[in-house]
This record gives C-alpha cells, structure tokens and sequence, in this order.
C-alpha cells in the first residue's frame, strides 16, 4: 500500500512533468484549447494546457472565458472525456479472409500497447473510468481492447477548484476531491504564491514527481489546497437527491414527465457523445470489393438511435419517450441492477451540451416532486 | 374520462333507444341505469389497458373505439373496432375481471359506462334479469367469433 | 432463481471461429435447420437455451438459438428463420459452406431443476427451436422427471418444425399440436397454443414449465398456465431483444435492469413479469 507524499510544484514544472512522462514512452493527453472548447488531445509540451482560460457552463451552453490569472485547471470538464482513448469511437476488431479452399481465416486485431498518460483527469471523470473498468473489465467477458489501452495508463489528477455551471459531482459523491485511482493528484493554489499541491498515489508517482523540481508542502499548502476544493465543492451549479433513484426511477416509468421531455428531446445523442460512461457500441461488418476480405469495425453507438432496439418486426422503443426514458432510467437507475453502480458521475456534460438544454437534475426532480401516475380511466 | 352531467334525458330513457338493450321491460332498465354512468373520451384516448382490473363494460353511444393488442416491435395492433350501439368489454362478467385487450379511442366518443360488480350483484339478486342480459351478451360473442373465424379464413387470399 | 450449467466460450469471444456445414434440412418453406462443425479442434458443449453468434461472411452476424443443444459437445445445430440479409444468406448455405461462430452464450434452461416432477414445454412457431433441447433432455433421462408435455402451435401446418421428430417423440411424451389455420390435409387441432392449456394432462402444483414463442403468445399462454396454478416462478421464458455482442458490453439487449445476453435469455417469470408489462421499455 503506498504511503502518499506531498509536495509543490510550481506552475511551469507541468511541462516538464509532460515531459518526464513522454521520455518514458507515454503518449501524453492531457486538455488544450481548440475550435472554443477544452478539450483532450496529445500534449508535447506545458505550453499547450489552456493557461488562464475558465468556461461558462449552463443548460445548452459553452463558453470559454479569460481569466484574470494564469491558471493551468481554471476551468472544469469540457466535451471529451477520458473514454475516447481507453474506448475509442472507431477500432477494427478483427479481420477475415477467405481462402482458396472456401475456409475463412480470421485475424484479431492485436492490441494497441501504447501507454497512455492522462494529465487533468478530474475526480468525476475517475470515478467515470472506475465505472467503464466495471463494465468492460468487471464481467465474465474481458473487452480485450479496453484492457489493452487500460492497462498501465498513468494518471496525474486534478482536484477541482473551479467547478462548471451545471457540476454536481458533490451530490454523486464523486468529487470535488481525487480519492483514489491516480498516480498524481494536483490541486491547483491561487491564493498567494501561484503553485500546485502535489500528492502521490502510487509508486511510480512518487518516483516521476521525483523528476520534477519540487519542495516540501508545508501546513499553509496544504490548508490552501483543502480551501479550495472545499470552495469548489460548496459552488456546485447543481444538485440532484440520488440515494434512492434505482427505485423512484423503476416506480415513475409511466410518469407523465416522460411525455414532457419526449417534447423537447431531439434524440440527437450529444448527451450520450459527451458522458463519460456512456458505452454503447455497435459493429459494422465490411468487406473490400473482391468479396475475400472482411473486416469487422466497432463505433459508438447511442440508445437515442431508432434502430438500438430493433429486433425483426420493428423497433422496440419507437418514439422519443421511450427512448429518452431508456437513456436516463438506465444511467441512474437499472444502471445499479446491471453493474451494481450509478451510470452518472455528476460531471454535468449532458446539461451543457444538450442543444435544447434538457437537464437531468431538473428532471429528476420533477419526477420526484409528486406528479400524478398515469391513470386508464376506470 | 370525463362523467359528463346527465342529460336532460334519465339515463334509463336513453338506453331504451340503444339495440343492444330493445326488448327490455322499463323496470329491468332502471335496474341496469342504476349502474350505469356517462363517459366521454377523447380521440386518441386509451380507455383500458391489457391487464387492468376489468369492472366496466361500455355502450358506444357515438364514435369509434378500437381492440388492440399491444406488440414490443409493432406497437399497437388493432383485431376489431366497435362502434355506436355495440358493446366493448366482456372480461367484467368471469373472474379473475382483467381486461385481455387494450382500448383505445379512435374518434371523439360517447358511451355508457356499466359498473360490473354493480351489474353482477343485480343479475345475482334477480336471475330472470341475469338470464336476459346473457343471452344478449352470448349473441354478441357469437357474432364476433364468427366474424374473426371469417376472417382467419383469409377468403381474400387465394380465392376461398 | 435456479441456474442452469453454462458453457464459456474461449477468451477472445468478440472474433468469431470458422465453422463448416456439414448438413442442411429445409424445415418450412422459411426454415432451414444446419448443422455445424467447428473447422479446427473440438465442438463445444452448449446447455438448452443457450445462444451463439452466427457470422456469415462480409454480410453480417445474428443471435441464433442453439436447436440441438445436448449439455456435452456436439455438433452445432441451427434452425434458423430467413427473415432479413443475414438470415437469408445463413438459410442458403451450402455443404462446406464455412460461417463464423461465437461463443455459446447466455443462461439456459434450469430443466434439471424440475426433476421429479412434470414438464410442460409451451412452444409457438420458431419458439420451437430453443426448447427442442429441453425435451431432448427430458427424453434422455426419462425417468428422472414426471410427465412431459408438449404443447406446440403454427400458423399453418406447413409453418410446423421438426415434424418428423413430434411423431418420434409421442411414445414417451404427450404431444399437442395446433395450427391458426387449417389446410385443406390436416386432420389436427385447429386453435391458438394457450387453449391447449387447460386440457393438457400435468399437475399444476409441481409442474415446471419452458415456454418461448412471439410475444403476444408468450403473454397469453403464459396467463393459462397461470390459470392452471403454475407457480410463476417455476415457468421458464426465453426472451429475445436487439442483441450485437453478446458478451454483456454493447448495451443492446437491455431490458430494463437485465442483459439479456449476459442474464438471458431465460428467466423465471416472477422476474420478467414486470419487465414484460412496461410498454417500449
């Protein structure tokens, strides 16, 4: 069990710490400025995190604002999450070829053994990849590409002191505070001297912190440190009641506020691209045009789409309603049946990015506020 | 479901005009109307769900309802529609009273509601009354068995 | 609820294993049953309800139910319906046609559990195929359980699987058979599967019963045997949903709180009652 240290860094180290792990064959991701958002792509250097950038988060809207300083994590979760890398939206599984003899020969795609390097993982989107591991590593059945990019991904986390708009890690009991699941966990201080807490989770933290330029952290640190994730933690943009949802939700599937949401619902699966727990996928079976080479392919997929549910005759979930009603009822609440967790993480990204600003704390309280059940009249 | 007030008109004097009930003495209708309330529905409007506890059956006075069975990849599928002076609901007369079908309203619709249990316990107090109306409800179930064995037939297929 | 014994497949369950035709039997006009050999090493052995993924070449994969699943390895039997691209092709294979095959998957049939005492075996079109093993079992170890019936219905009599095979298992079990509609040959039962039900010669108070057919005439055959006094929690339904992986990781097959690849596609009824009486859920 390894004992955590701490120390600071000063801001300009994180390069050098992007770099320690690049000379070490990691491929470094981490958040940089593009296209208006923040979003997690390779990163060479320090000069590419977004420094002195914060975001405005509400129902339906984004944007990037200056700030005042040169934070380095001034800012909270955007568009992307961890699960395009560890699970990406398009990989090959598999590829056949028929031979001669009519036999096929099937080749599976070997394993992509790149290391991975997260840098900026927030404790939301820890628990998030905790939730995909159980999912994709916690069955019977091991997804062997998963396992593959998962294995050894180091993670240098971020502890949030400037929550987004529509956050509400504080009521999934998912943030704003690293606890676990990381090698390094930051916390990024503005008050007085601009420095970074820096914690070790594991020994190969400690010895990649090692690396870097650092001094001991001192009691004033640590207290800036717990001072701002505790000021995070008490300016959430939401809250949602979730102890009890596997049940309300089971209880409410014929609520009339399925009705109202089916309205406003476009189906347009944004809220499904940006979660971080969202799994979904699908396969698509090509071949080239000789007819002897296949190959099979395995993308994202969204429960909003028509054809998730359809099985010979049609479509079991047709309309808007069941659909979104799937959706939600399943993240938080057949989600708990299935892998024994809630599917939400709080992180706020479907409220931000759903073009019509549906937000699932705001639906469920309506469901939880009374409402009458549906009723045949007798 | 709207309880529409009633009409001018006692509900007895409006089921002397519905067919299903001609013949019936005067006395044998305020025994029936006794049990027996207004109900409007709109268009569109699911009355009954497969399932549900079975204590109604309803008089279409107006409108059109329709009989659905409910397929997970078809929807709703329709084997009968009924229509002003017919009856829907049989499931009220035997235990254990749970509708088998889905009812759904196909146009705006008027029709008379009967309380089952209601209805039960005066055909229970007075078997001549009981006898009546289940000779009525036999013809009913005649006519719709040989209409769906009509159908099953398929005489328009290949050319029966 | 009783569980059944699985049989895993190998690691790597997302590829699928070239598989040969070693047989085909056209069933109805629409059905063709083929029977499988695996290209390299030994056939797996499938429990009775239990599902594999069939891949045919460059076209595409679908779930199909294993129909001569024995507990002990065997060659794969399908039956299979044409109903759409892949099925269509799977139905026109050759001999020596080589398809892809992945896994066995799912949870079967828990027949050992109602040892001892009568099995009723509710069956409706296709429905038929993922319970031909269960009577296969039941008629191996015959005096191992009470009465086996069967209960089995068409839309027409050239709609009926394995016909050979009802004749065949007459002598050791009662076997009731209906179509919707008559031709103009046949002398049987003419009538929906669920009115077979309350004539049929079992003692509801022990009974076990494995039903599977389309939807509607699960709802209806299994509201007669409850009817009967089965216990619901001792009838056995095979449920079927949109399904691409079949390892519990696509999400396709949900069913409210179930995978039904992953905790399928068996379930007693007392659990998927309320999961059947939701619409579109």
């Amino acid at each position: 069990m390894h004992a955590r240290e701490r120390v600071v860094v000063q801001p300009e180290a994180l390069d050098a710490l992007i770099g320690a792990l690049r000379r070490r064959g990691y491929t470094v991701v981490g958040p940089t400025l593009r296209d208006g958002a923040i979003v997690y792509e390779e990163l060479e250097s320090g000069d590419e995190l977004p420094v002195g950038w914060t975001d405005r988060q509400e129902a339906g809207t984004y944007r990037l604002e200056r700030r005042a300083d040169e934070a380095r994590f001034g800012y909270a979760v955007g568009p992307h999450s961890w699960k395009r890398f560890l699970f990406p939206p398009r990989i090959r599984l598999w590829q056949a070829r028929r031979n001669g003899d009519g036999a096929i020969d099937i080749a599976e795609e070997p394993p992509d053994e790149r290391p991975l390097a997260f840098v900026g993982v927030r404790a939301c989107d820890l628990h998030a990849i905790a939730i995909q591991d159980r999912v994709l590593l916690g069955g019977r059945f091991v997804d062997r590409d998963y396992a593959s990019r998962r294995e050894g991904t180091f993670v240098v986390a971020v502890n949030c002191f400037e929550p987004g708009g529509t956050c509400f890690c504080v009521s999934m009991g998912t943030g704003p505070r690293a606890e676990s699941g990381f090698d390094i966990a930051l916390t990024e201080i503005l008050d007085g001297e601009h420095r970074l807490l820096a914690e070790t989770g594991s020994e190969l933290g400690a010895e990649v912190l090692a690396e870097l330029p650092t001094r001991p952290a001192v009691e004033r640190d640590v207290d800036a440190a717990e001072e701002a994730v505790a000021g995070a933690a008490a300016r959430m943009g939401r809250t949602m009641e979730a102890g009890d949802l596997r049940d309300l939700l089971a209880d409410n599937l014929e609520h009339p506020r399925w009705d109202d949401v089916a309205d406003r619902c476009l189906t347009c699966g944004n809220c499904v691209l940006v979660c971080p727990t969202c799994f979904c996928s699908t396969v698509e079976d090509h071949t080239d045009l000789t007819g002897d080479l296949a190959e099979r392919w395995r993308t994202w997929d969204t429960c909003f789409s028509v054809d998730h549910s359809y099985i010979h005759g049609g479509s079991v979930r047709p309309d808007n309603r069941s659909r979104y009603r799937q959706w939600m009822t399943h993240k938080l609440g057949t989600w708990h049946d299935q892998f024994g967790t809630s599917g939400c993480v709080g992180c706020g990204r479907c409220i931000t990015w759903c073009p019509v600003g549906i937000d699932i704390t705001e639906e469920v309280a309506a469901i939880r506020g009374g409402g009458e059940r549906e009723h045949a009249p007798a | 479901m709207a309880v529409g007030s009633v009409s001018m008109r006692r509900l007895d004097e409006v089921l002397q005009e519905v067919p299903f009930f001609a013949g019936m003495t005067e006395a044998q209708l305020g025994l029936i109307a006794g049990c027996g309330s207004n109900a409007i529905f709109d268009a569109g409007e699911v009355l009954v769900r497969e399932g549900d506890a079975a204590d109604t059956f309803y008089v279409v006075r107006h409108g059109t309802v329709a009989i659905d069975l409910h397929s997970p990849t078809r929807g709703s599928l329709t084997v009968e529609t009924i229509g002003p002076g017919e009856i829907v609901g049989w499931s009220w007369l035997f235990p254990p009273h749970r509708w088998h079908f889905d009812v759904r309203a196909l146009s705006p619709v008027r029709a008379t509601a009967f309380d089952g249990a209601c209805l039960r316990g005066k055909c229970e107090d007075d078997p001549v009354l009981g006898y009546d109306l289940m000779k009525r409800f036999a013809q009913v179930f005649i006519d719709r068995l040989q209409s769906t064995r009509l159908r099953l037939l398929d005489v328009y297929g290949d050319g029966a | 609820m009783a569980t059944a014994p699985e049989y895993v497949p190998a690691p790597g369950a997302m590829a699928p294993a070239p598989y040969v035709v070693r047989e085909r039997v056209q069933e109805t006009a629409d059905t063709w049953t083929l029977t499988l050999e695996p290209l390299d090493g030994e056939s797996a052995a499938v429990a009775p309800g239990q599902f594999v993924m069939v891949y045919v070449f460059g076209v595409g994969e679908v779930p199909i139910s294993v129909s001569g699943a024995l507990d002990r390895p065997a060659p794969l039997m399908l039956t299979v319906r044409s109903v759409g691209a892949v099925t269509q092709r799977l139905c026109a294979s050759e001999l020596g046609a080589v398809l892809g095959v992945r896994g066995p998957f799912g949870v079967g049939w828990p027949i050992a559990a109602a040892g001892r005492a009568d099995v009723v075996v509710l069956a409706g079109g296709i429905g038929l195929a993922p319970l031909r093993p269960v009577l296969l079992h039941v008629l191996e170890r015959r005096a191992e359980y009470g009465e086996l019936v069967l209960l089995y219905g068409s839309r027409t009599p050239g709609d009926l699987l394995f016909r050979a095979e009802l004749e065949l298992w007459r002598g050791a079990a009662s076997v009731d058979v209906t179509v919707d509609a008559a031709d103009l040959a046949w002398q049987g039962k003419v009538g929906v599967v669920p009115q077979l039900v309350a004539g049929a010669d079992f003692d509801a108070a022990s009974a076990s019963a494995f039903v599977c057919g389309p939807e509607i005439m699960l709802r209806f055959g299994i509201q007669a045997l409850l009817d009967r006094g089965l216990a619901a929690a001792r009838i056995f339904v095979s449920l079927e949903r949109n399904m691409r992986c079949g390892v519990g990781h696509c999400g396709h097959c949900q069913l409210g709180p179930t995978l039904i690849c992953r905790d399928g596609p068996v379930y007693d009824y007392e659990t998927a009652a309320p999961w059947l009486r939701v619409r579109a859920l």
